[in-house]
């Protein structure tokens, strides 16, 4: 009795812990700045939603959004089609030299993206992709593609290799069967990385942070950082872009809480 | 299995895309730092090991970022594990209320860290936050505080916000590994009359011991990653009390301009975190249990 009440009031003291700020960050974006510092922590009076219009039109967030999106998909479909093509050879080799291959591909998963930065910031710029989105999306891709790897090739794996040996056997080539069998069978598993990188991706600060500087090239993490020197203690207008910036994962985490357990866990197998 | 040679061609956009921006630039890390380069002129002198001596006999906030990463560590470890391993016992069981409250906690893991920054700051924040009228009005009054701006706690109030991110997360990793547990090693142990202390000690534990390890090794490399949050909530201040080791390679590149120096404590960092992998690989590999 006493212990399942112990749990209960546990359980009950972190949901708390997590629901009062998320409910303090929405109240908070419809509240007016003075009535914000009159009465930090009470309920809005008057409501506005002038607070959302306010903080894109000062900072032109959508154009941050939309750079996020960009990059965020971009390199969701580069990610996937260059991970699952070395998926697919690390599938179809058997042995060592499978071994060998899966084993190089996911090394970079064992090494934080912070160890190399600085270099980093030299390859781009003798590349000319410093302060362009399609350097940002490169980066990304590279420093995910040993999770999708991992992710991927470990499921292409199950595949029956009886399906494979069909497939050439009608003389189909190897992009055939990379295209219409590996690929389509391994949906769950690409449906899983996706929202593992779409996530890491859309909320990543660093590589914007250190690649980026005109402010039209500005992703949402590193445009929401400028709030701090611009408005100082002025939550309710922090709060609505925050709020902005996370919409979109709220929104898909409401439909795809399984996906993204299974990514970000798949992540944290070696992330 | 028959396959032409021609599949190895599938294999040269990841290999790369790989060596640019993987391999070319971790090895650029070594190079670098025996250098004096200052990130913007093409030339630049080989100074040896002169980087790696300053690091650790003449910079103070160096070490300072070695012991502040040290003590968010081991708070992080610590607090994050158990409690994380507590949720996934009690939330084990797949019924709805379990599944929601799972939902719940690892919710904060989908928001970015700037987002948790913001949200932490308001509620850290000595006038207008949350934590000190909260303090008062359970009596706890003079444990209020300038949580982020008193240089004695402020790595324990950014990892507390590390905590309150991530515990969700280890929790689903805790009850992936718990739900392999097989039913019939608990039922066979209260048939023989095995007290609840018992059964973990003897059952649970042995076999979460792997995840356990992975979960351990996980969260101090996370520590030691935790770049995005520092940086959006203190930078590293006040008086360089929350500067970690990240902030303080971002702060030696990008605001002193020491590219080379730098990169001598990227290195450091990276032989940090390959040493933990390896030691939580070998410990792994030891604690794998055959059922």
């Amino acid at each position: 009795m006493i212990r399942s009440l112990f749990k209960k009031i546990l359980v009950l003291l972190f949901a708390l812990l997590i629901i009062i700020p998320v409910f303090m960050v929405v109240i908070t974006t419809l509240k007016t700045s003075d009535y914000f510092y009159l009465d930090p922590t009470g309920l809005p009076d008057p409501v506005t939603f002038q607070n959302f219009i306010a903080i894109v039109t000062e900072n032109n967030l959508h154009i941050h959004f939309l750079n996020s999106l960009i990059v965020s998909v971009s390199t969701i479909l580069l990610c996937l089609f260059v991970a699952s093509l070395v998926s697919y050879v690390i599938m179809r080799l058997k042995g060592w030299k499978s071994a060998l291959l899966f084993g190089l591909f996911i090394l970079g998963m064992m090494l934080p993206a912070q160890v190399n930065m600085i270099p980093l910031y030299g390859v781009l710029d003798t590349l000319g992709l410093l302060n362009s989105l399609i350097g940002l999306v490169l980066v990304s891709t590279t420093t995910f593609m040993p999770v999708v790897v991992f992710i991927v090739a470990g499921f292409m794996k199950t595949i029956p290799g009886s399906m494979i040996e069909a497939s050439t056997m009608d003389g189909a080539s190897e992009w055939q069967i990379y295209w219409k069998v590996a690929l389509p069978l391994s949906a769950p598993a690409m449906a899983t990385a996706a929202i593992f990188v779409g996530v890491m991706v859309w909320n990543d600060l660093l590589y914007p942070l250190l690649f980026v500087a005109s402010p039209e090239k500005k992703t949402l993490p590193l445009s929401l950082l400028d709030f701090q020197g611009e408005y100082f203690t002025n939550y309710p207008m922090i709060f609505s872009g925050v709020l902005i910036a996370s919409i979109p994962m709220i929104i898909l985490y409401i439909f795809l809480q399984r996906y993204f357990m299974e990514g970000i866990t798949a992540g944290a197998n070696k992330g | 299995m028959q396959f032409s040679k021609r599949i190895y061609l599938f294999l040269i956009p990841g290999a790369l895309l790989y060596f640019t921006f993987f391999i070319l630039p971790t090895l650029g890390a070594f190079f670098y730092s025996i250098t004096d380069w200052d990130g913007a002129n093409t030339d630049f002198n080989f100074v040896g090991l002169a980087n790696y001596m300053d690091l650790f006999t003449n910079d103070i906030v160096f070490m300072k970022s070695l012991g502040n990463n040290l003590k968010f560590l081991l708070a992080v470890v610590i607090f994050q594990t158990i409690f994380s391993l507590i949720f996934a016992l009690i939330l084990l069981k797949n019924t709805k209320t379990n599944i929601f409250f799972r939902a719940l906690f690892f919710f904060p893991t989908i928001l970015s860290s700037v987002s948790v920054a913001f949200i932490w700051s308001f509620i850290y924040a000595p006038s207008i936050g949350l934590m000190n009228p909260f303090l008062e009005s359970i009596g706890l009054g003079n444990l209020t505080q300038n949580w982020l701006g008193n240089p004695e706690i402020a790595i324990f109030s950014l990892a507390f916000v590390q905590i309150w991110f991530h515990t969700g997360q280890v929790m689903i990793i805790f009850i992936a590994g718990l739900q392999n547990v097989p039913k019939e090693l608990y039922e066979a142990a209260i048939v023989d009359g095995a007290s609840r202390w018992q059964r973990f000690a003897k059952i649970t534990w042995p076999l979460i011991a792997p995840a356990t390890t992975m979960v351990v090794g996980y969260t101090i490399i996370q520590s030691f990653k935790a770049f995005d949050l520092v940086f959006a909530m203190t930078g590293g201040g006040p008086a360089f009390s929350t500067e970690i080791l990240v902030t303080f390679i971002y702060n030696s590149a990008f605001s002193h301009y020491q590219f080379g120096y730098a990169s001598a404590a990227s290195v450091i960092l990276m032989i940090i975190v390959a040493g933990i992998t390896l030691i939580q690989f070998r410990l792994i590999g030891r604690n794998k249990v055959e059922h």
